[in-house]
C-alpha cells in the first residue's frame, strides 16, 4: 500500500478550504450607533437626538441589557482604543511640521505608562539641545506631545498650530519655536519653562484614547511654573477633535486665552476668577 | 492579662533579636523586670515592628511603612517605592499589623497632625469617649470584632465614631473579598437631600449626560435616555467641559427647569471646580448638589484647589442659598491614586490615602461619596484584579467611615482591564451594598473618555438584586410609566417619551 504523506494531504485541505472561503462574503459589522428602541414614541424626535450626540442612546436593549450589535460595538471601540496606545507616531508629520524632536526620559511605552516621573523631565540629551537651540525669554512656548494618543497628534495638530501661530502673531504676542516632546506627560512643561524662561508654556497634549474618538487633543497652559506650581494653576482646554472643538477654532481660541494669561499674569484658578470679576 | 500578654511577646521580641543580630544590649533587658520595662519605656516603643516568619526576621522602620507594606499589590504603591518587596514581607507586614493596638495608630498618624489638615480634621471629629473603650484592641480583634454576627449596623456605627481612617485602613488589609463584601453589607448609610438615599432594598444611579462640548441639547438626550431607564435618582450630574462660570450656570438652570417640568424628585449637579460653582450659586444658579473632589493628603487637596475653609464656606452657602431641602447638600468624589498622581503621597500607600479621605469627607456629612479607582489609569492601578480590590476595600472603608457611599467601577483604555472586569465589580459592591453607581450612556463616556456603568448595568443591578429605585422618585417613574412592580415596562428605554 502506498503510503500517505500526510503534510502533502493537510496542504491540500488547507487549499481546498481557502478556495471555499474565498466565495463566501465576508462580514461588514455596522460602524454607526444601532437605532434599537422597537416602536418610539416619536421616531423623529429619537433620530435627532442620537444625531445630536456621539453618546450611546437610542440603541435599545434585550431586558435590561444591551443589544448584540450595540454590545459588540462596543467591545470593538474599547479594543481599538486600547491598541491605540501603543501605536508610534508618524514621524513625517512632525518632519512636515518643522519641529524638533525632544525626549523625555521614558525609554518605552511601558516605563512610560507605569513610571509619571520618566515622562514629566526632558531626558540628558534633550535638556543639552534645548539649552543652546530652544528661543529664551520668549511671551510663549508651544510644546506638542504624543502622549498617550499618536492619532490625537496625527489628526489636529496639521490645523491646530498654524492656526494658533497666526492667532498669537496677529496679536503681537512673541513666540518661541514649537518644539514636539515624545512621551512627553504635562508636567514637562515646567522643565521646559526653567529652561526657556518663557512667560506662559502651553503643552498640546494626545488624551487617553476614548471609544467615541482617539483623536482627542488637550491643551496645558501656566504662567511662570516654579516650584510652588499645583495642579489648580494649570488651565486646560480639552476636547479639542473633530467630534469636539474643531482644530482650527480651537487654534484661535486658545490664542485669546493664551492673551488673557499674559495679561491677568495668571492662569488655572487665579486667571478664572480674575476673568469672572 | 494584656500586660502579661505583652510582657510575654517583648521576651520573646528581643530572643528573636538575639538570634538574629546577637545584639550585645539585648540579654541586659531581658533580665530586666518585663513589667517595669513596659512601665517605663512607653507604648509607642513597646510597639512591635518586626516578625519572624518561616525563619526570615521582617524588620519595619515606621507604622507607615507597615501599612504600605501590608496592602495588596497595587502599581501606585510600586511607583512610589513604598509596597513590599516580596509576598512573604507583604504577609509579614500584615501579621505586624494584626498585632498592633489602636492606640499604636492613634498615637502616630501616617503624616504629622501639625502639618497636615487632613489629619487635623480627622482626629477633632473623633470621638474620645469611643476610642477610650476600643483603643486596647488589636487591629486583629477589630477584624474579628466586625466579622462576628453580634456587630450590626448600630455596633458599626458606634465603633466607627472612634476610628480614625489609619485604623481603618489597616484592618482592611486584613479582610479578603469576602469579608470586605460581608462586612460592608452590614452598614448601610443613609442621607437626605432632595430625596432620601441608602434605604435597604434600594439602589440609586447618578445619570452622567456628559457631551464633548457641552451642546445643551446633546446632554438634554442623554438625561433623557438616562430616566428612561430609570437612572438618575442619586443626581443628574454633568461634568462640564467648559468650567466657566456662565457656562456652568447655563447647564444648571436648563437641568433645573427639565426636573421643574416634569416634577421630577432628584437633585441636579455640575461637576464643575468647586470655586466656580460657588460663584455661580452667588449668582443666582439653582444647585441642589454641590461637588468637589477630595484627596487624602492636605498636598494634594491644595493640588485640587480646595481646603476646609473652602469647605466650610461653601456649604455654608448651600445651606443658604441652594434649592435642595438637606441636610446633606455635598457630593465628594474620591479614589485611590490621586495623591501619587499629584505627587502628594508623602510616602504614605494609596488605600491609606483613601482611607484618610474618607475621615476628611466625613466632616461635611456628604449626600454622597463616590469612590472612582480605576480613573486614573495603570500607573495606579494595573489591571481589572487591582481594581476591584480597590473598589471593595473603598466601598468597606467609606461604610466604616459612616458615609453614603457609591462606587463607580471604571476603567481607562491605557489599563489592562475590560468590561467583564469592570462588571465582575459592579456586581460584587452591589452585593456589598453601595448606594448609588453611575449611570453613562452605553457605559462610554464621551467627554471624560473612560468606561463606567451603562443605563443598562444600573436597570441590570437592580434586577439582579430585587433592588428598587429611591421611593419618591420609584413613585415617579410609575407614574410616567416607565416602571411597574420594580420592572422596567415596554416603554423603557425610549428617550422620545419626553417629547
Amino acid at each position: 500500500m502506498k503510503q500517505v504523506n500526510l503534510d502533502h494531504l493537510v496542504q491540500r485541505v488547507i487549499e481546498e478550504l481557502s478556495k471555499k472561503n474565498e466565495h463566501l462574503e465576508s462580514i461588514h459589522f455596522p460602524e454607526d450607533k444601532q437605532a434599537g428602541v422597537p416602536k418610539p414614541h416619536n421616531p423623529e424626535v429619537l433620530e435627532r437626538a442620537m444625531r445630536r450626540t456621539p453618546a450611546r442612546i437610542g440603541i435599545g436593549r434585550a431586558g435590561t441589557r444591551m443589544k448584540t450589535t450595540s454590545y459588540l460595538q462596543f467591545r470593538i471601540d474599547q479594543a481599538a482604543a486600547h491598541d491605540a496606545v501603543m501605536n508610534t507616531i508618524d514621524p513625517s508629520l512632525i518632519e512636515d511640521l518643522g519641529l524638533p524632536v525632544l525626549h523625555s526620559r521614558a525609554s518605552d511605552m511601558q516605563e512610560y505608562l507605569m513610571n509619571l516621573d520618566s515622562g514629566r523631565f526632558l531626558s540628558e540629551d534633550s535638556v543639552r539641545w534645548l539649552e543652546k537651540h530652544g528661543e529664551k525669554n520668549k511671551d510663549v512656548q508651544i510644546i506638542i506631545s504624543d502622549g498617550l494618543s499618536t492619532s490625537a497628534c496625527e489628526a489636529t495638530i496639521p490645523d491646530l498650530l498654524p492656526a494658533l501661530l497666526q492667532g498669537l502673531a496677529l496679536k503681537k504676542i512673541q513666540v518661541a519655536k514649537p518644539i514636539f516632546i515624545h512621551r512627553g506627560r504635562v508636567w514637562v512643561q515646567d522643565h521646559v519653562a526653567s529652561i526657556v524662561k518663557c512667560k506662559v508654556v502651553i503643552s498640546l497634549i494626545g488624551e487617553r484614547p476614548g471609544l467615541a474618538t482617539a483623536e482627542s487633543l488637550s491643551a496645558y497652559m501656566i504662567y511662570k511654573p516654579d516650584h510652588h506650581t499645583v495642579e489648580s494653576d494649570r488651565t486646560v482646554i480639552s476636547n479639542i477633535h473633530r467630534g469636539g472643538t474643531p482644530p482650527i477654532e480651537a487654534g484661535a481660541y486658545l490664542a485669546d486665552v493664551l492673551e488673557e494669561i499674559l495679561r491677568f499674569q495668571a492662569s488655572g484658578v487665579k486667571y478664572a476668577q480674575l476673568r469672572a470679576k | 492579662m494584656g500586660k502579661v500578654k505583652r510582657a510575654k511577646q517583648w521576651c520573646f521580641f528581643m530572643l528573636r533579636v538575639m538570634e538574629s543580630r546577637q545584639h550585645g544590649i539585648a540579654p541586659f533587658l531581658l533580665g530586666v523586670p518585663c513589667f517595669l520595662l513596659i512601665e517605663e519605656m512607653g507604648e509607642g516603643v513597646c510597639m512591635k515592628l518586626s516578625c519572624v516568619i518561616r525563619k526570615q526576621q521582617y524588620q519595619f522602620g515606621s507604622i507607615r511603612e507597615v501599612l504600605a507594606k501590608a496592602s495588596e499589590e497595587k502599581s501606585g504603591d510600586q511607583m512610589s517605592k513604598l509596597s513590599a518587596n516580596s509576598a512573604l514581607e507583604r504577609m509579614a507586614a500584615k501579621v505586624v499589623l494584626s498585632e498592633m493596638m489602636l492606640s499604636d495608630i492613634y498615637e502616630n498618624p501616617v503624616i504629622p497632625y501639625e502639618k497636615d489638615e487632613v489629619t487635623r480634621v480627622i482626629y477633632e471629629d473623633i470621638n474620645l469617649s469611643v476610642y477610650n473603650e476600643i483603643k486596647g484592641w488589636t487591629i486583629g480583634e477589630l477584624r474579628e470584632y466586625i466579622l462576628s454576627f453580634s456587630s450590626g449596623m448600630p455596633e458599626l456605627t458606634r465603633i466607627s465614631r472612634g476610628l480614625t481612617s489609619e485604623m481603618i485602613s489597616a484592618v482592611a488589609k486584613l479582610m479578603s473579598s469576602i469579608d470586605l463584601v460581608l462586612a460592608s453589607q452590614k452598614m448601610r448609610h443613609q442621607a437626605y437631600c432632595n430625596t432620601l438615599i441608602g434605604e435597604p432594598g434600594r439602589l440609586a444611579f447618578r445619570c452622567q449626560p456628559n457631551h464633548p462640548i457641552d451642546d445643551p441639547e446633546g446632554i438634554m438626550a442623554s438625561i433623557k435616555e438616562g430616566l428612561s431607564y430609570g437612572s438618575g435618582d442619586a443626581v443628574i450630574g454633568i461634568n462640564p467641559n467648559n468650567d466657566s462660570v456662565e457656562s456652568v450656570t447655563k447647564l444648571l438652570k436648563m437641568t433645573h427647569d427639565f426636573m421643574q417640568h416634569w416634577q421630577i424628585p432628584t437633585q441636579n449637579c455640575v461637576l464643575a471646580h468647586i470655586s466656580t460653582q460657588v460663584q455661580a450659586l452667588r449668582g443666582g444658579a439653582p444647585i441642589s448638589l454641590l461637588f468637589q473632589s477630595l484627596a487624602g493628603s492636605q498636598k494634594a487637596n491644595d493640588a485640587f484647589g480646595v481646603n476646609k475653609e473652602i469647605l466650610d464656606e461653601a456649604m455654608e452657602l448651600m445651606l443658604r442659598y441652594g434649592t435642595a431641602s438637606g441636610p446633606n447638600v455635598m457630593y465628594f468624589e474620591t479614589g485611590q491614586g490621586s495623591e501619587v498622581s499629584l505627587d502628594s503621597h508623602e510616602g504614605v500607600d494609596m488605600q491609606t490615602l483613601e482611607s484618610r479621605t474618607y475621615g476628611f469627607c466625613r466632616h461635611w456629612k456628604p449626600f454622597m461619596v463616590n469612590n472612582v479607582s480605576g480613573f486614573i489609569g495603570p500607573e495606579t492601578l494595573y489591571d481589572g484584579r487591582q481594581m476591584i480590590r480597590a473598589d471593595l476595600e473603598d466601598l468597606f472603608m467609606g461604610k466604616l467611615h459612616g458615609l453614603p457611599m457609591g462606587i463607580a467601577p471604571t476603567y481607562t483604555n491605557h489599563m489592562y482591564a475590560d468590561q467583564n472586569d469592570q462588571e465582575i465589580a459592579g456586581m460584587l459592591t452591589a452585593l456589598g451594598g453601595a448606594n448609588f453607581y453611575m449611570g453613562v450612556p452605553g457605559g462610554d463616556d464621551v467627554m471624560l473618555s473612560y468606561q463606567d456603568t451603562s443605563y443598562h448595568d444600573d436597570a441590570s443591578l437592580r434586577e439582579l438584586l430585587g433592588f428598587r429605585p429611591l421611593r419618591e422618585f420609584e413613585k415617579w417613574l410609575e407614574k410616567m410609566e416607565i416602571m411597574e412592580n420594580g420592572r422596567l415596562t415596554e416603554r423603557a428605554g425610549d428617550l422620545s417619551i419626553f417629547d
